[in-house]
């Protein structure tokens, strides 16, 4: 069946991917829904962070990679939920579904779409931390891009297939963290870890295990994502 | 014996795939339920009357059988359920969902098994009920993989969507077991190393081993009777909805 989808739609696998990417940021572009909601709250993810700790110089030190993943990760699920629950609520979801395009394609574009919001807010989120805490991340930027980037793919690579899946629930939002958090949780220490050994200015080779972890779980997720798609894009 | 008059509901000497699954789950529950009990009765026995006591732990060691033999007995559930969710997606069978439904709700159930008597142990013997442990935390991210799996299911509404979704879940939590291993066990370690699996050979008295494999065989055989059961009550609960919607068009 699907392999005749395929045939009679004529758009490749990538055409399709690009198609609904641009699809995604033209209606971000146009809304700002999901970029000004997810800044807003990862700011007030870190405000909340410093009250509840009220951490002194020594102890951001020690748990600013923590502070910058929760505030990532929060942030992020708000943005996964949207982009699903605006596509649940405008029939586009249905429109996915009856068209003939590859599965894979539609969830590859999703990702990238998705990733690409998440990139934005954490381009935004990670200056407003060094400002709020007085942390010099300038310095360690170059090597946080690994982690940022690794890390930032599997969580969404996770999340928008099980974003997918939330969506046409009854509870919607609070589906999503039920099974996103839990399966993240390599992703997230890795991160975690791979971005304190580059705040701290460790050289990457000691922590070259979490390396291969965050590249595993991106495999994992990004390959399941793919084939299983087509079994949530369906009605 | 309830199951008695179950039977007489079911479509006796059907072909078609769920026919099969319920005649095997059928014949599998009369043989390893009966089994199990007594199995089970032998393992309370030795594990209280064979099994020597351990020098330094006393009494509260012997928590290590039933520790240990639901955290396999929760695996292979688990499995049944990864096994039965590709099977699922691939055939859309509603006999491979209840049998991976049934995986994950005795999978979870065993785990928890594991989750309460780890602090048991671990309070004599660590001094405190939890710790963050590489096994213990491991664990409990596995049980909340599967928790979610069981929440997702009511949430998805009734049919066969709520059986794709939860496929999924399941497919991906078990992928994810061996990542969440893992990255815990490099963060931390704290739990005794494996006594059995060893690579020098089991390093456990031949008593206290016989007593473990006699009650691992137990937990295994009740794992297999409560999924078998399982998805059968699931079954059953298909065929009351149909008959009810059956009754319903009647009266009309």
């Amino acid at each position: 069946m699907s392999a005749a989808k395929i045939s009679c739609t004529g758009a490749s696998f990538g055409a399709v991917t690009l198609a609904v990417v641009r699809k995604d940021l033209r209606l971000e572009w146009r809304t700002r829904e999901v970029f000004s909601a997810t800044v807003v709250f990862a700011a007030l993810v870190l405000v909340t962070f410093n009250f509840s700790f009220e951490p002194g110089q020594g102890a951001v030190e020690r748990m600013a990679s923590g502070f910058i993943w929760v505030a990532f990760v929060f942030a992020g699920m708000l943005g996964l939920n949207r982009t699903f629950v605006t596509e649940k609520e405008e029939g586009c979801l249905d429109a996915l579904f009856l068209s003939p395009a590859d599965p894979g394609a539609i969830y590859l574009g999703k990702v990238i779409a998705n990733l690409i919001f998440l990139a934005v807010t954490e381009a935004a989120v990670l200056p407003l931390f060094a400002l709020l805490f007085n942390f010099p991340l300038a310095r360690a930027f170059p090597t946080m891009l690994l982690p940022l980037a690794l890390g930032s793919f599997g969580f969404v690579a996770a999340g928008t297939l099980f974003a997918a899946m939330a969506a046409q629930t009854r509870i919607r939002e609070v589906m999503l963290p039920l099974l996103l958090l839990p399966a993240c949780v390599p992703v997230l220490i890795a991160s975690v870890r791979l971005t304190q050994a580059a705040l701290e200015g460790l050289d990457l080779e000691s922590v070259l295990p979490w390396v291969g972890m965050l590249v595993l779980c991106d495999a994992l997720f990004v390959v399941a994502g793919t084939f299983l798609f087509q079994h949530v894009l369906e009605e | 014996m309830a199951g008695m008059t179950a039977e007489h509901e079911f479509p006796r000497g059907g072909s078609t795939l769920q026919d099969r699954m319920d005649r095997l789950l059928r014949r599998v529950r009369n043989v390893t339920l009966p089994l199990a009990g007594i199995a089970l009765m032998g393992a309370m026995v030795m594990i209280f009357n064979y099994a020597p006591e351990e020098k330094t732990q006393g009494i509260v060691q012997k928590i290590f059988y039933v520790h240990v033999s639901s955290a396999w007995s929760s695996y292979l559930a688990f499995f049944v359920c990864f096994i039965s969710s590709i099977l699922y997606l691939l055939k859309r069978d509603r006999a491979w969902d209840l049998l991976a439904l049934a995986g994950a709700e005795v999978g979870v159930i065993f785990c928890t098994a594991v989750l309460l008597s780890g602090p048991f142990w671990g309070k004599p013997i660590w001094g405190a009920w939890w710790t963050w442990d590489a096994r213990l935390t491991s664990t409990l991210v596995l049980w909340l993989i599967f928790l979610g799996y069981l929440l997702l299911r009511p949430f998805v509404g009734e049919g066969e969507r709520g059986a794709r979704f939860a496929a999924v879940v399941g497919i991906v939590g078990f992928l994810d077991i061996p990542l969440v291993h893992l990255s815990v066990r490099w963060w931390r370690t704290l739990h005794p190393d494996p006594v059995v699996m060893n690579p020098e050979g089991p390093q456990l008295p031949p008593e206290m081993l016989q007593t473990l494999l006699v009650t691992l065989a137990a937990f295994t055989l009740l794992a297999v009777s409560f999924i078998a059961v399982r998805a059968e009550l699931e079954r059953l609960r298909d065929l009351a909805t149909a008959l009810r919607g059956r009754l319903r068009e009647s009266r009309q």
